[in-house]
């Protein structure tokens, strides 16, 4: 899928920013929208120099009404456009979420078709910021058990443009989480140790132009016998890290695309390892992980060796001052290897 | 596009709001219309609010550019009641540089200063009654400082340490002091607004005396929690209070992005039904003449009031952005309504009971104790030196009793806790 294009090195904010612009060019019914936007660029950086280049009307501020931005977004894609509305974080995408679920994500089921919504809602999600409970969430099972919604979330500068590329083409809603952890450098979770730039990684190495990553496929960011581990955002990166220093032979998925999931990149590597992990920062309780693990189970039974193991952030509001102890960081993953690599069963 | 038989027709062209200035401009805000003083006069509290729609376009002000106060909105506050509210806002003020300070130092990892505002959370609290209950946004810490709230409490939850009574679990300034009528601050926007309408009915239905007061920022009017609220104070009358802090920014959008270039605030009041009062908000008199004027509304069954504060935020959002990036620097000195503390020190000396030695005698009084009381603070931890709260307390006050999945993933914290820093560490 390596475009042959020449590649720049960009961080992730770089990277969703140029896949923004590339679509801006391409498509003049892409719109962007959200709050501070427009001539600031974004609290993060990521809308940054669109709003001077492709015009006010392209590229704008709303008012703070989370239900008003998605709601209007729905609005524009009934007229024919393609918005990409940006929520500021995930933790605020709770007040639009009636014109999410009941409205973005059933267009195109109530109308047969007649209407359709092709939205993307960006938004950063993931702790690791020390943003306390209401700037860490990652509330990603929500939208996954929403029937109409595809929910991506990537972990490369690379995959990141690919995918947003392919999401704003998409003719159906989509929620993007970016990892704002993993914004400008991949954190492997040793959160005492100093974090590398996106240059060092070759998911940095990004096309200037168009180029899409098919939303629906897995990336096998490592591969190995002994267990897979399914993982997606930041996590990756910290499950890779983890790996390393203990020397496991991990097979590594990305599922970049949590729906609709690659089920069959999951089942061929589960079988051939007979063990799965499942990692995500979100709470564990209803979590991605239990559709994951059941989907696994269902497909893998007999090939399994050891219970699946989950391994995720704690079920209470993501805390302030132990923030690490919540995270689910290179302890708690080696603890969960140990678990699995030795069981018995 | 098709052509289309309505193609003769004139193109329809989007409206984007912009501010009038932005970095390289110079500010200059002289078409800011600052009517003279008691413009409108105060009417009587059991108003219809029909009655007194100008209220809601005008600007309610009390210190005039001699610095004198007059007019029918004048609370007539003696001067011990000044000086108070003077080094109340004084205090604030020096504890918001000390904590911008730390934050900066790498003490904790959030701030938030309510410079150029301090009135619209000091005067306010200053004419309710101390059981009176407060929902804040997240700039209304003037309201714990008024109150006598002890300021080594609220240093301890901005360094998330052990001292701190919500045990580490928020974001700097989101405070909780029930025992002070101050509802716990919530990171989400204008959710306080329905909350406080349902504070003031629970008390209108049992028959209490306390009424609500709920503050929110310009740019967060826009949320539906507003709307929802406002209907509901209509449709109840309950003894609420709205107030909207318009500091004309919201992070980077000025508040043209929450409809400022068609209305005010205040009038937004007018749709719903309820008293609106626009307001010079850094006219500490005048903020208190208006807050009496509403709370007395309110405990009398008259209704809701919706007050405007007409004011400017001194300084950035918070200690995450940089507002030079956005507009103009020196457009606090070009706001044309001046400094809160500037004019109420220039009142008081106008009053021949205040000069500029005692003024700045005060400062370094209160800047000194901040310091003190800073120093003391941080014996308890800073954010992120280990002296934190215990681990369970991150499983605990998620239910009220602990639930089996969540006692067991307290046990697992604690083990990973063992195995990071090895055999000898204990549980706190």
């Amino acid at each position: 899928m390596m475009s042959e294009a020449p590649t720049k090195t960009m961080n992730m904010i770089e990277a969703i920013n140029s896949a923004m612009d590339v679509m801006l060019d391409r498509d003049p019914g892409v719109v962007v929208l959200g709050e501070d936007v427009g001539y600031f660029g974004g609290v993060f950086r990521a809308t940054a120099g669109l709003q001077k280049k492709h015009g006010k009307t392209r590229v704008f501020d709303t008012p703070i009404t989370e239900c008003g931005i998605i709601g209007v977004g729905v609005g524009m894609a009934a007229y024919g456009l393609r918005p990409v509305p940006e929520i500021q974080f995930a933790d605020y995408i709770y007040p639009g979420l009636d014109q999410l679920v009941s409205e973005a994500a059933r267009m195109r089921y109530r109308s047969a078709g007649d209407f359709i919504c092709p939205m993307t809602v960006r938004s950063p999600f993931g702790g690791g910021i020390f943003g306390g409970q209401t700037h860490s969430q990652s509330p990603e099972s929500l939208f996954t058990h929403i029937c109409g919604i595809k929910t991506v979330i990537p972990a490369t500068p690379y995959d990141a443009k690919g995918l947003l590329i392919a999401a704003i083409e998409d003719n159906d809603p989509v929620v993007f989480f970016e990892p704002k952890r993993i914004y400008n450098g991949p954190f492997t979770g040793y959160y005492d140790r100093p974090v590398e730039p996106w240059s060092k990684h070759e998911g940095s190495a990004v096309p200037e132009g168009h180029y899409r990553i098919e939303l629906g496929k897995a990336s096998v960011v490592r591969e190995g016998q002994a267990v897979t581990v399914l993982t997606y955002g930041t996590m990756v990166h910290v499950v890779k890290a983890v790996v390393a220093e203990h020397g496991i032979d991990a097979e590594i998925i990305d599922l970049r695309t949590l729906l609709p999931l690659d089920i069959e990149t999951i089942e061929a590597s589960v079988k051939k390892t007979g063990r799965c992990m499942v990692v995500h920062e979100a709470t564990r309780t209803s979590g991605f992980g239990a559709e994951l693990a059941a989907q696994v189970q269902e497909r893998c039974f007999y090939h399994l060796e050891a219970p699946i193991e989950r391994v995720t952030g704690f079920d209470t509001p993501y805390p302030h001052s132990l923030e690490w102890a919540y995270f689910p960081g290179p302890v708690r993953l080696a603890r969960a290897f140990d678990k699995i690599m030795k069981d018995p069963s | 596009m098709a052509q289309r038989p309505q193609d003769n027709l004139a193109p329809l062209h989007l409206h984007v709001p912009e501010p009038k200035f932005r970095p390289g401009d110079k500010a200059d805000f002289s078409d800011v219309v600052v009517p003279p003083v008691d413009a409108i006069a105060r009417p009587d509290e059991a108003v219809k609010p029909a009655d007194i729609h100008s209220l809601a376009y005008g600007l309610v002000r009390v210190l005039g550019d001699d610095d004198q106060a007059t007019g029918s909105w004048n609370p007539g506050l003696d001067a011990d009641k000044l000086r108070l509210i003077l080094r109340k806002m004084l205090t604030l003020r020096a504890f918001d540089d000390r904590m911008f300070r730390a934050q900066r130092q790498g003490k904790t990892s959030f701030y938030m200063k309510s410079f150029g505002e301090e009135a619209t959370s000091v005067a306010t609290t200053m004419a309710l009654q101390r059981d009176d209950m407060c929902f804040p946004s997240y700039r209304q810490q003037g309201i714990l400082v008024t109150r006598d709230y002890q300021l080594i409490d609220m240093m301890n939850q901005i360094y998330s340490n052990r001292g701190d009574k919500l045990k580490g679990r928020q974001l700097p300034i989101m405070y909780s002091a029930k025992d002070y009528g101050f509802f716990s601050v919530s990171g989400n926007l204008t959710t306080q607004y329905p909350q406080a309408v349902g504070w003031a009915m629970a008390s209108a239905s049992r028959g209490d005396t306390r009424i609500a007061a709920v503050w929110c920022g310009d740019g967060s009017t826009a949320e539906g929690d507003f709307h929802s609220a406002l209907t509901f104070a209509a449709v109840y009358n309950a003894p609420v209070i709205f107030q909207v802090v318009n500091n004309q920014w919201a992070i980077s959008s000025f508040s043209g992005f929450a409809g400022s270039e068609r209305t005010t605030f205040a009038a937004r009041a007018i749709g719903y039904g309820i008293a609106g009062l626009r307001v010079d908000g850094n006219d500490v008199l005048a903020v208190y003449a208006a807050m009496e004027w509403a709370a007395n509304r309110a405990r009398t069954n008259n209704g809701p009031t919706l007050i405007e504060y007409f004011t400017y935020r001194g300084e950035g959002h918070s200690t995450s952005d940089d507002p030079n990036a956005y507009r103009p620097a020196e457009e606090y000195a070009e706001w044309p309504l001046g400094d809160p503390v500037d004019r109420l020190k220039g009142h008081l000396i106008a009053l021949g009971e205040w000069d500029e030695e005692r003024h700045s005698a005060l400062a370094t009084e209160l800047s000194d104790e901040v310091k003190a009381i800073q120093k003391e603070a941080e014996k308890n931890g800073i954010l992120g030196h280990g002296l934190h709260h215990s681990f369970e307390t991150m499983f605990e006050d998620v239910f009220e009793d602990m639930p089996w999945h969540l006692k067991e993933q307290c046990e697992q914290v604690l083990e990973e806790q063992r195995d990071k820093f090895g055999s000898e560490w204990k549980a706190q």
